[in-house]
């Protein structure tokens, strides 16, 4: 039997990255209570995945060892489901969590857009940051023939992991062009510590193909990825290989914040100075705000935890720091847009919505992601859109424009332990306009159905 | 700390190492994680708990997302992709 556990703290941090983890410090520094609480089984994100155990990534390290001697709360392998005002509800293994806040910092993170091409469901097609997560969490390598492909500089972060675990990493697919891709390490070289690190890359990846105008088109396979054929420079080529690691940069994790209330500008949360949202009382940090990576993160992070706990000058000291870093946000978008090619990779039987195996023909007759949604279940499954309604909206241009309660699937009881004063009953009613259009297609869906 | 870890992928034993996720595991048996609502084969995408496609059923507890679990002596797993 599930049991309820109710926690009150002065901070609740939601998300253990850097961000969070450096929100959390800055907020305790003060001598609150604070909370960290993160669906994964240990801290760190997705930078850091499996950092506490190696000692030798220095940042990373340190920031561990803060973290530990803290009196920071840390709840692990708990998902929030839920946020109302002042409350949060996650579920765990075994309990419901139920956390009290007075002060709330978003640090949720980002997470990598995938676009559909022919075959690209088939086991062993993941991310590139799927890959190396994978990596981190143990998957052996060894001698297995690797192709990175899509966008950003992840691609180039993954394949040198990849190589580091022994993998032969055949060649990275970068979809933007060479000149762009040229521009982005040169002004890269000239964020203050970004040098070393971009330097660090060009040597990791020495030898290894780095094509631009470059994306894969389809994958193969019986019942497990064979071969992928990319496009290159407008010709295509077949390469055997034992895993894909693709993804198209990174999205924000928006939906958390998108429930609780804050106000978003161009798909990311909208922050004052101060990180401070929309809402009164509530921060965001790190990715969600714009992709800039993980020393933005961190400074983020560190504002939000200050100023949540009313500390504005230390808060202050950091902005200056902040704004170099916030440089990388431009730089990011400016190298690596989507090419519109990309739009056309899926065919019409190419699985859109990987949960209930929606295609896209089943998909383009809709003019809405909710039309998508009420009549063909794309995003209806257990992933809740995460993973098609980016790619719908790129696809289709459809703007995703909801986040309901649950956010995530949960057990009977974790819904039941939310109290009732809490519970998202606004939220759970149906608008009056989908209302109407449910009535007006009630007996198309009844046809359907039955067939 | 013993560096090694033996689970059970469809009642066959894998040796991972010491706080590898399940999703490794069932990876490192050849298996796949899950048949989707069309029957075919699925195993990770995303690697942080955000696409679910790498469901599997965790000591008789189904639907657990295997690479944000880590494997623990004996577990069984079943993957039915």
């Amino acid at each position: 039997m599930d049991s309820v556990k109710h926690l009150r703290f002065d901070v609740a941090v939601v998300g253990a990255g850097p961000a969070g983890i450096a929100a959390a410090l800055a907020a305790s520094d003060s001598g609150k209570s604070v909370v960290l609480i993160d669906d994964n089984p240990a801290a760190g994100g997705q930078i850091w995945r499996g950092a506490h155990n190696a000692p030798r990534h220095s940042a990373a390290s340190i920031w561990f060892e803060r973290l530990n001697k803290s009196a920071v709360q840390i709840v692990r392998g708990a998902r929030v489901f839920h946020a109302a005002k002042g409350e949060l509800a996650a579920e765990s293994d075994d309990s419901a969590i139920q956390i009290t806040y007075g002060k709330l910092i978003l640090a949720t993170g980002a997470r990598e857009l995938f676009l559909p091409f022919p075959g690209w469901t088939l086991p062993n097609v993941m991310g590139a940051g799927g890959l190396q997560a994978l990596l981190k969490s143990g998957l052996d390598i060894a001698g297995k023939r690797i192709v990175v492909a899509g966008t950003g500089p992840l691609l180039l972060a993954v394949a040198a992991y990849a190589r580091k675990c022994g993998a032969q990493v055949i060649g990275i697919c970068e979809q933007t062009t060479r000149p762009r891709m040229a521009r982005f390490g040169l002004k890269m070289l000239l964020v203050p510590g970004k040098a070393a690190e971009t330097l660090r890359f060009a040597y990791d990846l020495r030898g290894i193909p780095h094509w631009t105008d470059c994306w894969p088109v389809a994958a193969f396979g019986n019942r497990r990825l064979e071969s992928v054929r990319i496009s290159r420079q407008g010709q295509t080529s077949e390469i055997e290989c034992d895993y894909l690691a693709c993804g198209f940069h990174l999205i924000p994790n928006i939906e958390l914040p998108r429930m609780c209330g804050c106000r978003l500008r161009e798909n990311f949360v909208d922050v004052n100075e101060y990180q401070q949202t929309s809402v009164a009382g509530t921060y965001c940090a790190g990715e969600p705000t714009g992709i800039g990576g993980l020393e933005l993160a961190l400074v983020e992070g560190e504002i939000a935890g200050y100023a949540a706990t009313n500390w504005e000058d230390r808060a202050k000291h950091l902005f200056a720091k902040r704004a170099r870093y916030q440089k990388i946000i431009r730089i990011l978008k400016d190298a690596f847009p989507l090419r519109p090619e990309l739009k056309n990779l899926a065919r019409p039987d190419t699985l859109v919505c990987r949960c209930e195996d929606v295609p896209h023909e089943s998909l383009r007759e809709h003019g809405s992601w909710r039309a998508a949604k009420l009549h063909a279940r794309c995003g209806m499954g257990p992933c809740q859109g995460r993973v098609c309604a980016p790619a719908a909206e790129f696809l289709f241009g459809w703007e995703i424009d909801s986040a309901r309660p649950p956010l995530y699937p949960v057990r009977c009881s974790s819904l039941a332990a939310i109290p009732s004063h809490s519970a998202p009953r606004n939220q759970l009613e149906v608008p009056d306009e989908v209302e109407r259009r449910n009535a007006r297609n009630h007996h198309k869906f009844r046809s359907k159905r039955k067939s | 700390m013993s560096e090694s870890v033996s689970v059970r992928v469809n009642g066959k034993p894998v040796t991972v190492r010491a706080g590898a996720t399940v999703a490794v595991a069932v990876l490192a048996s050849g298996a796949t994680c899950r048949a989707s609502v069309s029957g075919q084969p699925r195993s990770p995408l995303c690697g942080m708990g955000t696409c679910f496609e790498c469901r599997v059923a965790i000591n008789g507890e189904p639907q657990r997302c295997s690479c944000q679990v880590l494997c623990e002596a004996d577990m069984e797993i079943e993957a039915n992709g």
